[in-house]
C-alpha cells in the first residue's frame, strides 16, 4: 500500500502521479474480499449463482439476498457492499422501466449494460461521492439470445461466457474456463454452478455460508427467476457429494 | 373533448392537407409502401407530385396522411429520435420502436394533431412488418394497412384480393391497382402513384405517371357505346 498517505488516495476526482485512481482500486479491494458470486452463460439460457456469507447464526435463512431481479428477463448478483449492489439494482429497474416505457419493448441487457456503465462511472468523477463497492454480474436472454456482463466499480462492462467475482473468483474462473460453456444446457449449469460456489467456498476462513441460484432459460420462459427447490437441493446435495470425493 | 361528432374544422382555413391514399403490404421479403401524389389547401392542388413517402431509417419508411406540417414535424421529430438510438444501441432500431416513438406523439398529442400514419419497414428480428396509427393514436401491427380519405373507397376491394403468400411483383401490383382506384373516386387524391419496396438488401423506389395509371371499368363500355342502334334514345348520353 504504497498509496496511503501519499495523499492521493484521499479523493476519487485525484490522479496519483502514474494515472491511477486509488479511490476505485479500494472499492476493488471492497468487492475482493466479499463472497464468490458467478455467471454461467450457456446455450440456452443464464445461471447465476452467490455465496452468501453468513455473519451471525442469529440471521433469518434467506434475507439479504445478493441475487435481485432488474427486469422480467433480468437478473442482478452482486458482489462487495450490499447496499451499493442494492442500490445499483434499483437504478437498473429504473433504466428498465423507462426502456420499456419509451420502446414498449424489453431492454436488450447490452443497452442496460450501458446504461448502468454510464451511471457507476459517473461516481468516479466527484470529490464528493465514493465509487461503488460492487461488482454486479448481470443475466439476460433478450433478442440477441442469452448474455452476461460485469459492471466493475470503476464503470466498464465486458461481456463474458463465465463471470467470477469476489473472494474465490481466481478459482472460480478456472473451473469456469474448464466446462464447454456454450454447449451446456441451463439445466446442466445449475448443478455446475452449484458446485463452483461450494469448491471456491473455504470453510477454514468463513465458517457458515448459504447457496444462492437464480436462472434465466427455455425452462422459465425467458423470466429471471430463483432456481426451483428441488433442483435447488439436488445440485446442492450433488456440490457436497462432489466436494467430498475431490478432498 | 367531444366524443360524438367529428371535428371536421380541424385544419385551420388555408392549411395544407394531405387528402389522401396511401397504403402498406408485407410480403414474404419486405414491404411494399405506395402513396398517391395530392397535396391541397381547400379545393387548390398545391403540389400534384408530392413524394407522401418518408424515409425515417434506412429499412423504415412512412406514409403520410394528415396535415402535411403535422405529419412532417413528427417524421422530423422520430427520424432524430432514431439517429440517437442507433448511436446509442450499436445498430438499426425495429420496426416495433419506430412505430411506438410515432405513436407516443399521436397519441400524448392528439387534439393538436391531424395524423394518420402508416409504417413500413424491415428488420432482422422479425423481417418486414407494417403497423398502422389511426387518428386517435393507436398503434395496430397488420399484414396490410391502408389509410388517408382515398381508403375509404377501397375496403371491400383489398379485402376481397388480399391473399397471404404473395411475392414481391404481386404485392407491387396490388398497391398499385388498390391506390389507382382509390384515386380515381377520391377526389381529395390524384397525381402519380409512389412506391417504395423495402427488403433486406435495401430500398427500391417506383414510379408510375398519371397517365399510366391502371384502370379498371370506367363505363364507357356500358353507356358510351350502344350494342345496337336504338330508334329512341332511352335517357341522355353524354356525346364522347
Amino acid at each position: 500500500m504504497t498509496s496511503i498517505g501519499t495523499g492521493y488516495d484521499l479523493s476519487a476526482s485525484t490522479y496519483s502521479p502514474d494515472g491511477r485512481i486509488f479511490q476505485v482500486e479500494y472499492a476493488n479491494k471492497a468487492v475482493d474480499n466479499s463472497g464468490t458470486a458467478i455467471g454461467l452463460r450457456v446455450k440456452d439460457g443464464v445461471v447465476l449463482a452467490v455465496e452468501k456469507l453468513v455473519h451471525s447464526k442469529l440471521l433469518v435463512p434467506g434475507a439479504n439476498r445478493r441475487i435481485q431481479t432488474v427486469d422480467r428477463h433480468i437478473g442482478l448478483a452482486s458482489s462487495g457492499l450490499l447496499a451499493d449492489g442494492r442500490h445499483l439494482a434499483n437504478r437498473a429497474r429504473d433504466e428498465a422501466a423507462n426502456f420499456r416505457d419509451n420502446y414498449r419493448e424489453p431492454a436488450p441487457l447490452k443497452a442496460l449494460a450501458d446504461r448502468l456503465g454510464l451511471y457507476v462511472q459517473a461516481y468516479t468523477l466527484y470529490s464528493s461521492v465514493r465509487p461503488f463497492g460492487c461488482s454486479a454480474i448481470l443475466g439476460s436472454i433478450d433478442k440477441d439470445g442469452p448474455s452476461i456482463y460485469v459492471i466493475e466499480p470503476s464503470g466498464v462492462f465486458y461481456g463474458y461466457h463465465g463471470a467470477a467475482v469476489g473472494k474465490g473468483r481466481q478459482l472460480a474462473k478456472t473451473e469456469l474456463e474448464k466446462l464447454k460453456l456454450s454447449e451446456l444446457t441451463t439445466r446442466e449449469a445449475v448443478f455446475e454452478a452449484a458446485r463452483i460456489i461450494h469448491l471456491v467456498h473455504d470453510d477454514a476462513k468463513e465458517k457458515e455460508f448459504e447457496l444462492e441460484m437464480s436462472w434465466i432459460g427455455d425452462e422459465t420462459n425467458g423470466r429471471h427467476v430463483p432456481v426451483p427447490q428441488d433442483l435447488f437441493e439436488e445440485a446442492d446435495r450433488k456440490a457436497k457429494e462432489a466436494l467430498e470425493n475431490f478432498e | 373533448m367531444n366524443m360524438n361528432t367529428i371535428d371536421l374544422d380541424r385544419l385551420k382555413t388555408g392549411e395544407v392537407n394531405l387528402g389522401t391514399s396511401i397504403m402498406a403490404v408485407q410480403f414474404e421479403g419486405g414491404v411494399v409502401v405506395g402513396a398517391d401524389s395530392r397535396t391541397t389547401t381547400g379545393s387548390y392542388i398545391a403540389n400534384r407530385v408530392t413524394d407522401k413517402l418518408t424515409y425515417i431509417h434506412d429499412r423504415i419508411y412512412c406514409c403520410r396522411s394528415g396535415s402535411a406540417a403535422d405529419t412532417q414535424a413528427i417524421a422530423d421529430v422520430v427520424h432524430m429520435a432514431l439517429q440517437q438510438f442507433t448511436q446509442a444501441n450499436g445498430g438499426p432500431p425495429s420496426v416495433h420502436i419506430a412505430a411506438t416513438l410515432f405513436e407516443s406523439i399521436c397519441y400524448a398529442n392528439k387534439d393538436a394533431l391531424s395524423a394518420g400514419i402508416i409504417i413500413g419497414g424491415w428488420d432482422k428480428e422479425v423481417g418486414p412488418s407494417v403497423y398502422n396509427i389511426p387518428l386517435g393514436g393507436g398503434l395496430f401491427r397488420q399484414p396490410w394497412a391502408i389509410g388517408g380519405s382515398g381508403s375509404t373507397y377501397v375496403y371491400g376491394y383489398c379485402d376481397a384480393t388480399y391473399k397471404e403468400g404473395w411475392g414481391r411483383d404481386e404485392t407491387i401490383q396490388f398497391v398499385k391497382n388498390t391506390l389507382s382506384l382509390a384515386m380515381s373516386r377520391d377526389g381529395s387524391s390524384g397525381g402519380v402513384i409512389r412506391v417504395a419496396v423495402i427488403t433486406e438488401d435495401g430500398v427500391e423506389r417506383l414510379f408510375v405517371p398519371g397517365n399510366e395509371l391502371p384502370t379498371f371499368w370506367e363505363g364507357l363500355e356500358v353507356l358510351g357505346k350502344p350494342a345496337k342502334p336504338l330508334g329512341v334514345v332511352p335517357m341522355a348520353i353524354e356525346p364522347l
